[in-house]
């Protein structure tokens, strides 16, 4: 499982790798032990990989990084947040499928 | 040979996963029908993917968690030859002898049979706020969300095994769990309720309806209505589980298959032919007695078997 789209972001890492990104950034807020987490990785992926050059998908585990979720108030997951210029633009929460996503997410991916 | 491809009939396509569409899919597999198992975008595995350990589903004598379960009958599907497509259905035309169903990315199916195993949604309290403090406060999935109310006190809606399951597994985070139930008895089995109403931390609100959600951003409070009384008060609690039951997913066929009045298909038991031939239904689509994962695979063997036999007579 080396060969992915998306970046592995940590608590440490989101004031560079998100914050100070030049693209938007969507970041994908999950556990191992949420089920609905595990739908929405594959449709990450491949939005990753086919919106690659204008978007970063970042997946951020909330088992192992509580500060960030705390910060944003997230309390449901899978949320996955957008953030622009370093600031949070865009709130999605719980499994969609992939033309759900494509859809809310189409202001993002050029 | 794409299974989408329009040139190609197929003898059967099922339509939802959970424990009834994998078991139908293991079954029509092994009766060499090469069935198309229209699995769900996001709602694969159905209901079970939601849960933690499942204690009585047979054969798992020191249980098995609800994905793990899950996985391992889609995987009994696909190895006798189950094509397996992570989407849902959109659109179904299901009267006359070659059915056409339509999925998400808009390929088209042709198939002699189906098979309906659309599964059950939670129902909502069809409360103003519910909507916007959803994600805030307020979900349907202990197992996703328990994790982030840590020392908070928290509710749960409802008074059946789900409910009583979620507030025992919440108890790993909460300070405290109240159980919020309209009526002053539990329907829940004996062992769930043993198990709630001897833990310190839950406490229970009988006789109470929720009214209303509080809150601007997230999720503060609840008010309870108590419906002997007709007293109101007001709870405090961060977090709210919803767990008041499910409604069958039957809204795409509705107008074509026979439903009953709370839209349950309905079947000529103990077959599960419905109103159009070689349309077959099973699992919480058609069940609102039972709802166990075990029924639910029970029917689903029926449904393919019910196909199988259509099939071996319309052939």
């Amino acid at each position: 499982m080396t060969d992915t789209a998306t970046r592995v972001i940590t608590d440490d890492s989101f004031a560079t790798d998100v914050l100070a990104s030049d693209k938007p950034v969507i970041v994908d807020f999950w556990a191992p032990w949420c089920g609905p987490c595990k739908m929405v990785a594959p449709i990450l992926e491949d939005i990753a990989t086919e919106h690659g050059a204008s978007v970063v998908v970042a997946k951020m585990n909330v088992d192992e990084n509580p500060k960030t979720p705390a910060h944003y108030g997230i309390t449901s997951i899978p949320t996955l947040n957008v953030y622009s210029g370093g600031e949070l633009v865009k709130t999605i929460i719980g499994a969609k499928p992939k033309a759900a996503l494509l859809a809310d997410l189409a202001a993002y991916l050029g | 040979m794409s299974a989408a491809d329009p040139t190609v009939v197929h003898d059967v396509v099922i339509v939802g996963s959970g424990p009834a569409g994998y078991t139908a899919a293991v079954y029509c597999a092994r009766a060499q029908l090469a069935p198309v198992l229209l699995e769900g975008a996001v709602t694969a595995g159905g209901a079970l993917m939601n849960t933690t350990e499942v204690e009585n589903f047979p054969g798992f004598a020191e249980g098995i968690m609800g994905p793990e379960l899950m996985e391992s009958m889609r995987a009994q599907a696909a190895r006798f030859g189950t094509t397996i497509v992570t989407d849902d259905a959109v659109e179904m035309t299901l009267q006359g002898a070659i059915k056409q169903i339509r999925d998400g990315a808009g390929n088209e199916y042709l198939t002699r049979s189906v098979i309906l195993a659309m599964g059950s949604g939670y129902r909502e309290l069809g409360l103003e706020n519910e909507k916007r403090l959803s994600g805030h406060g307020v979900s349907w999935c202990a197992t996703c969300d328990g994790f982030f109310f840590r020392d908070a006190d928290i509710a749960v809606v409802g008074g059946g095994d789900s409910a009583l399951e979620e507030a025992t597994f919440l108890t790993r985070f909460a300070r405290s769990v109240t159980v919020i139930h309209r009526r002053d008895s539990l329907r829940a089995s004996k062992i769930m309720q043993e198990r709630a109403l001897n833990d310190p931390k839950i406490t229970f609100a009988w006789n109470s309806a929720v009214e209303d959600l509080l809150g601007d951003d997230k999720l503060t409070g609840v008010v309870l209505r108590d419906t002997e009384t007709n007293a109101a008060r007001e709870l405090d609690v961060t977090g709210l589980f919803i767990a008041i039951g499910h409604d069958p997913r039957s809204e795409l066929i509705k107008g074509q298959v026979d439903l009953d009045d709370s839209e349950y298909v309905l079947v000529d038991a103990p077959s599960t032919n419905t109103n159009i031939p070689g349309v077959f239904a099973c699992g919480d689509l058609v069940d609102h007695t039972y709802r166990q994962a075990i029924t639910a695979a029970g029917t689903g063997c029926a449904a393919a078997l019910d196909a199988e036999r259509f099939l071996a007579a319309s052939h």
